[in-house]
């Protein structure tokens, strides 16, 4: 079985989801690697260090990678017959990952759990807001393409050595790649890292605005936790896309998740319902969010969390 | 600009959802909602179709039923929806659903392909990115703002760190977030014109597709398996009487965090 990954290099390291999606492959066979961005020397040892044997590199210029990503994926796994490749669900996975689909012409299966190599490969995945865990099998040719969750698999360094770099042009995919990254952003971000963090204090709509955030990270600054948000409050702009727990952002399992204002949605639950404790404050008592925690406290948050902050200063 | 939005029509999401026991697939009901992430990307066709005296129209692949999904999109003032409806579909994969989108679209002609960036049901999220492969046009994925102009295309993608600013000469295709834009809600005027704006139905055949291809014979994988994840034990419900905090205070002691 010819397992391999896809890895974004970000801010010189390999991706988080491909270190997670080497652990797992290097366990199935002799796990390559195709890495895109500047091919910097970490990154290169992160991805030996979690199993890589073989790292093809494609550097990236000032457009948009995806398209020409997917036609030299597609062109490598035409000439060294691959039966898996692995994707993590960041947006440039899913970019390179679905154009590759299209271009080979063969399916894919998302928000995988857990993959077993059978024959045939199969994948379970968590559907309906993680309530339903589904196992299907591929049955067409290979390779099975499968985006895998962010924690799905835990990233394990092992006794790897340098692994064989392989350069890989940037092929002209003519008007598909014709997107230009015309200017970068990197929005700061303080405190610790949220999928890391023993803490996540997350807060959604409930919060009220912009201007009471300021109870959140108050209460987070106490227990040098993480800060979480919910799609709804990152999409009216009070945080930015980074915070998001759930669905469409990170997923999070800290020893302690609290919950302030956060209904529960079901987009919101698929990414913090693994954490150890759960502790929810909400005015509604019917918020779905109380059917996962394992205190819920139904009260008004700016009332709760300020003198929750005040007793922890004391300490 | 000839502009084209993928919609989709879900069941009522604040309704339980149901798996057929037979098919494993989501059931269906006759009425249908617009997927509450879809209104984004309408309202992104309606400003640049102002904008540039163009036109947008509905695409969608799914059971038809009432259409009162689709009678929202075209409320809030698409010009016009072409809907893919065939029993031969029930059960297509991510991918056979975007080749008969991005057939749909190109039968129809069109400058800019807008969609969201996943469905709220199905949610695999490579369908925006497998049609653009597809049509062999720039994917600008994941904008949290779109500005178009003289025929070239500008967004702001989300990105790990942050945003980058990404542009493309048409024909493109876009993936908007739901923090893109404020969509409208539709009029009373508006609702009165939709249910008179033309809704064309087509079949795989009419796109060019046989019956293997599609639907449960051409999907390149197969359930074998469903079962429910069993549920958290539920903790401890309280009323703040105003020391609430003190309960949370014991349990992140016992926690050991503080």
């Amino acid at each position: 079985m010819t397992t391999w990954v896809f890895s974004e290099e970000i801010e010189g390291h390999a991706s988080a989801s491909a270190l997670e999606l080497l652990s797992k492959a290097r366990t199935i066979g002799e796990a390559t690697v195709f890495h895109i961005g500047s091919g910097s020397e970490v990154a290169i040892a992160e991805l030996g260090a979690h199993g890589a044997a073989r790292v093809f590199h494609m550097p990236t210029d000032a457009h948009l990678p995806s398209a020409a990503a997917a036609a030299a994926l597609a062109t490598l796994v035409g000439e060294h017959g691959v039966d898996l490749i692995l994707f993590g669900m960041n947006n440039t996975d899913r970019d390179v990952g679905g154009r590759l689909s299209a271009r080979l012409g063969r399916p894919v299966l998302g928000n995988a759990v857990d993959v077993s190599t059978g024959p045939p490969v199969s994948v379970t995945s968590e559907i309906l807001g993680g309530t339903e865990a589904v196992v299907s099998d591929f049955t067409g040719d290979t390779p099975a393409i499968v985006f895998v969750r962010s924690k799905a698999f835990a990233a394990e360094p092992t006794e790897g050595g340098s692994p064989e770099v392989v350069a890989v042009a940037m092929p002209d995919v003519g008007r598909s790649g014709a997107a230009v990254v015309v200017e970068t952003h990197v929005e700061a971000s303080e405190g610790p890292d949220l999928e890391a963090a023993a803490v996540v204090v997350a807060g959604g709509r409930g919060v009220g605005g912009e201007e009471k955030w300021s109870e959140i990270e108050d209460l987070a600054a106490q227990l040098d936790a993480a800060i979480g948000a919910t799609r709804a409050v990152v999409d009216a702009g009070w945080v930015p896309a980074r915070l998001q727990v759930g669905q469409t952002g990170k997923t999070v399992k800290p020893g302690v998740y609290i919950a302030a204002g956060v209904s529960g949605a079901m987009q919101h639950l698929v990414g913090m319902k693994d954490s150890g404790t759960i502790i929810a404050v909400n005015k509604d008592v019917e918020a779905p969010i109380f059917a996962v925690a394992d205190l819920g406290i139904v009260g008004d948050l700016h009332s709760v969390l300020p003198k929750l902050t005040a007793a922890l200063e004391d300490k | 600009m000839r502009i084209a939005v993928c919609v989709k029509q879900i069941p009522d999401p604040a309704t339980p959802y149901e798996l057929s026991p037979d098919t494993h697939r989501v059931v269906r009901p006759n009425d249908q909602v617009l997927d509450d992430t879809d209104r984004f990307g309408v309202e992104v066709g309606l400003q640049l179709a102002d904008a540039s005296e163009g036109s947008v129209t509905l695409v969608s692949m799914s059971p038809s039923g009432s259409l009162q999904g689709i009678r929202q999109a075209l409320a809030m003032g698409a010009d016009k929806a072409v809907i893919v409806d065939d029993a031969s579909l029930a059960g297509s994969d991510a991918l056979t659903t975007s080749r008969i989108l991005a057939a749909t679209i190109e039968r129809e002609g069109f400058d800019l392909v807008i969609a969201g960036t996943e469905s709220t049901d199905g949610y695999t999220g490579v369908v925006p990115q497998q049609i653009a492969e597809i049509l062999d046009v720039p994917s600008l994925t994941f904008a949290r703002k779109v500005e178009a102009a003289d025929g070239v295309v500008r967004i702001e993608q989300q990105t790990a760190g942050g945003y980058d600013v990404v542009e493309a000469p048409l024909p493109a295709l876009l993936s908007v977030t739901s923090g893109v834009v404020e969509p409208r809600y539709p009029t009373f005027k508006g609702i009165m014109q939709a249910k008179k704006k033309p809704i064309d139905t087509l079949t795989a055949e009419d796109l060019g597709f046989s019956s293997d291809q599609v639907g449960e014979a051409g999907a390149g994988q197969t359930i074998t398996s469903v079962s429910s994840i069993p549920a958290r034990e539920a903790g401890e419900i309280v009323e703040d009487d105003g020391e609430g905090y003190l309960r949370i205070v014991a349990l992140l002691e016992q926690a050991k965090v503080i």
